[in-house]
């Protein structure tokens, strides 16, 4: 079975005869019919085309319908909304194909279903961003943002140690991430190139993307055990478990920035008598600074919203607590799950405070971004003419 | 300053392969000398063994002995950082460094080494090197603005003043003007000629007119076939090689009947 198979290729490469003759007969004659066609012929580069209104006009059509037809079965307004972008990408590409070219219709067709994707892409974030809005905007003032819940029950009371937990158990995280997570990178992209260290690390970073956050928590609560008993309640630990979510995301992001970096700037550095490790600090790192940064801030923004972790090695309390290495610490995310599910006497309260605590959580993301991308734009490469 | 270098028995290899094969010749000091011959024959890849930049790439390695000033380069004792410094490189695509101005690219050899200079030295190393590199006076005026801005003939000569502003002896050259339009190259050849009265210059090119322009002497290379090593066929005074060539393959080369 082996020896028929294996001589064929042979042949073909020992023999180049019906190649070259084979292109030899079809070069000559190939474009001779074509020649003839087109001097022979009138061009047109024209085509009918649908009028500018056409996808207008089919919108309000397929509006119209889909509008009657959920009054007529008692729908609600996304069925009909479902109906009406079914009727139209039916509709649109069917009087393109009659008026215009099957590719016409198979473009119409396209754009239709990108912009149906983008749209229902969006509506959940608008819905979220409303809502949370709506919800919590109005809780919102100074004593909001100023206060703890200490001693304080039904109305008032604020996040105060909420926010202040977040910050320095998501700065402490950062502090521990981004070195380790920047070093791999480093070692990965800069020194390990395809051996088999290198290989192993990136195998098991991408084990580590795939931890689930509960584990990464009950991993930091075990290790602290350890240390400290069972029971063990502080903000550090939460940095820790948050960390290790931390870590594979910041060296995935650091690794394609630094492999970015053209081989050209690291052999000019060489070429003029600078070390290695020179080149990666003074030339490498700083071409590949924005992009680090914005790695780091999606890291940040990834798991500042970890909810699981901090309950379990964080804890909640309601005091202010700006020691990360002793006591309960309340974060963001765990203090909008407990107003939510444990909201008090009456209800109306805590809840309110779930949403007024939802909102400034997306706000401070939200912050990190434009900070983030402010300083990317000012670190970046100059290439103004 | 310049000194001459001497090959002997430089074989060059990408790991297992051999890539150049038994080169042996002399580039003498204060001269121009090209290396022409068609691609992959291994003139860029002997070049980068001149300065030890063959071996940043993984597996790569040398055996033989380049000699310049009674060193070999490739000594056990010899630092190839140190190598690097007194044997500058210009590359075939400009590169100036993104993050820095056409003032600290030219400074870019001290600056990376953070060699702490007195601002009116370093002044007078950033003319100077742009001066004899024939930018100065298009540059002088925006010293602050980002190297990348420059057009890709002013980049290139951006890169020759970085190359030089650390004063080395030798400059390797590998294709500086194959991506650059007619009066970029001829600004650069000019810029060669001034050179060679300090620096020993060797430059790879594919354009056999500029070989003959700037050269006193040139060294053709070849290739027996695919996948064989490249080896040195000739080195000769670049007026003899033009004219009357030893080997039959390097007049096939050079007339343009070449195989």
């Amino acid at each position: 079975m082996t020896g028929p198979l294996k001589s064929t290729p042979r042949a073909t490469e020992a023999t180049p005869m019906p190649r070259t003759t084979s292109a030899q007969t079809r070069f000559p004659q190939a474009p001779r019919p074509e020649r003839g066609a087109g001097t022979g012929r009138h061009l047109s580069f024209g085509q009918p085309h649908l009028p500018w209104w056409a996808g207008w006009l089919v919108a309000a059509v397929s509006a119209a319908a889909a509008a009657l037809l959920s009054l007529t079965l008692g729908w609600n307004i996304a069925g009909g909304a479902v109906v009406a972008v079914v009727l139209f990408a039916i509709a649109l590409p069917t009087w393109s194909v009659l008026v215009e070219s099957s590719r016409a219709a198979k473009d119409r067709l396209v754009t239709t279903l990108v912009w149906a994707a983008f749209a229902i892409a969006l509506v959940p974030l608008v819905s979220l961003m409303y809502t949370v809005l709506a919800n919590g905007l109005g809780v919102i003032n100074g004593q909001f943002l100023t206060y703890s819940m200490r001693n304080v029950i039904g109305q008032g009371g604020g996040i105060y140690h909420a926010i202040i937990g977040t910050v320095l158990i998501t700065l402490a995280a950062t502090l521990i991430s981004v070195p380790v997570g920047l070093l791999s990178a480093i070692y990965l992209v800069e020194y390990g190139v395809r051996n088999r260290t290198a290989r192993t690390i990136t195998f098991l970073v991408d084990v580590m993307t795939g931890i689930p956050s509960i584990v990464a928590g009950l991993f930091a609560y075990a290790l602290f055990a350890l240390f400290f008993g069972q029971g063990v309640r502080m903000g550090f630990g939460g940095a820790v478990a948050l960390s290790l979510l931390m870590i594979p995301i910041v060296v995935r992001s650091c690794e394609e920035m630094l492999k970015l970096v053209p081989g050209d700037l690291r052999e000019a550095s060489y070429a003029l008598g600078v070390p290695k490790w020179r080149t990666i600090v003074k030339v490498v790192l700083p071409t590949a600074l924005p992009g680090i940064i914005t790695g780091v801030t999606l890291a940040i923004a990834r798991v500042i919203g970890e909810t699981a972790p901090l309950l379990v090695i964080a804890g909640s309390t309601d005091s202010v607590n700006t020691n990360l290495f002793a006591e309960r610490m309340m974060t963001l995310p765990v203090f909008i799950y407990y107003s939510f599910t444990q909201p008090g006497v009456p209800a109306q309260f805590g809840q309110d405070r779930a949403w007024g605590a939802a909102l400034v959580l997306i706000v401070i993301v939200m912050a990190l971004n434009l900070v983030a991308r402010a300083i990317g734009r000012t670190f970046s490469p100059k290439t103004a003419r | 300053m310049a000194k001459s270098i001497d090959v002997s028995d430089l074989n060059i290899y990408y790991g297992d392969f051999l890539a150049v094969e038994g080169v042996t010749m002399t580039i003498p000091s204060r001269s121009v000398t090209a290396l022409i011959g068609p691609s992959g024959c291994g003139k860029s890849t002997f070049l980068r063994s001149l300065n030890r930049m063959h071996e940043v790439i993984p597996g790569a390695r040398v055996e033989g002995k380049i000699v310049i000033d009674g060193q070999d380069l490739y000594g056990s004792e010899v630092d190839p950082v140190e190598v690097r410094r007194q044997i500058g490189m210009v590359f075939q695509r400009p590169n100036p460094f993104p993050t820095m101005s056409i003032y600290d690219n030219v400074l870019a050899g001290s600056r990376l080494n953070s060699k702490r200079l007195p601002k009116d030295r370093a002044d007078e190393i950033v003319e100077r090197s742009l001066t004899s590199a024939n930018l100065w006076v298009e540059v002088k005026d925006r010293l602050n603005k980002p190297g990348q801005g420059l057009s890709g003939g002013q980049q290139q000569r951006l890169c020759i003043a970085r190359a030089i502003a650390v004063e080395p002896q030798v400059l390797l050259m590998d294709e500086p003007c194959s991506a650059l339009d007619p009066i970029s190259t001829s600004a650069i050849e000019d810029l060669i000629h001034e050179l060679k009265s300090d620096y020993t210059i060797v430059i790879v090119t594919h354009n056999m007119q500029q070989a003959a322009r700037v050269s006193e002497d040139t060294a053709f290379f070849n290739l027996a076939g695919a996948g064989k090593p490249g080896n040195l066929v000739e080195m000769n005074p670049t007026r003899k090689i033009f004219s009357n060539p030893e080997e039959k393959a390097t007049e096939a080369y050079i007339s343009g009947r070449f195989g």
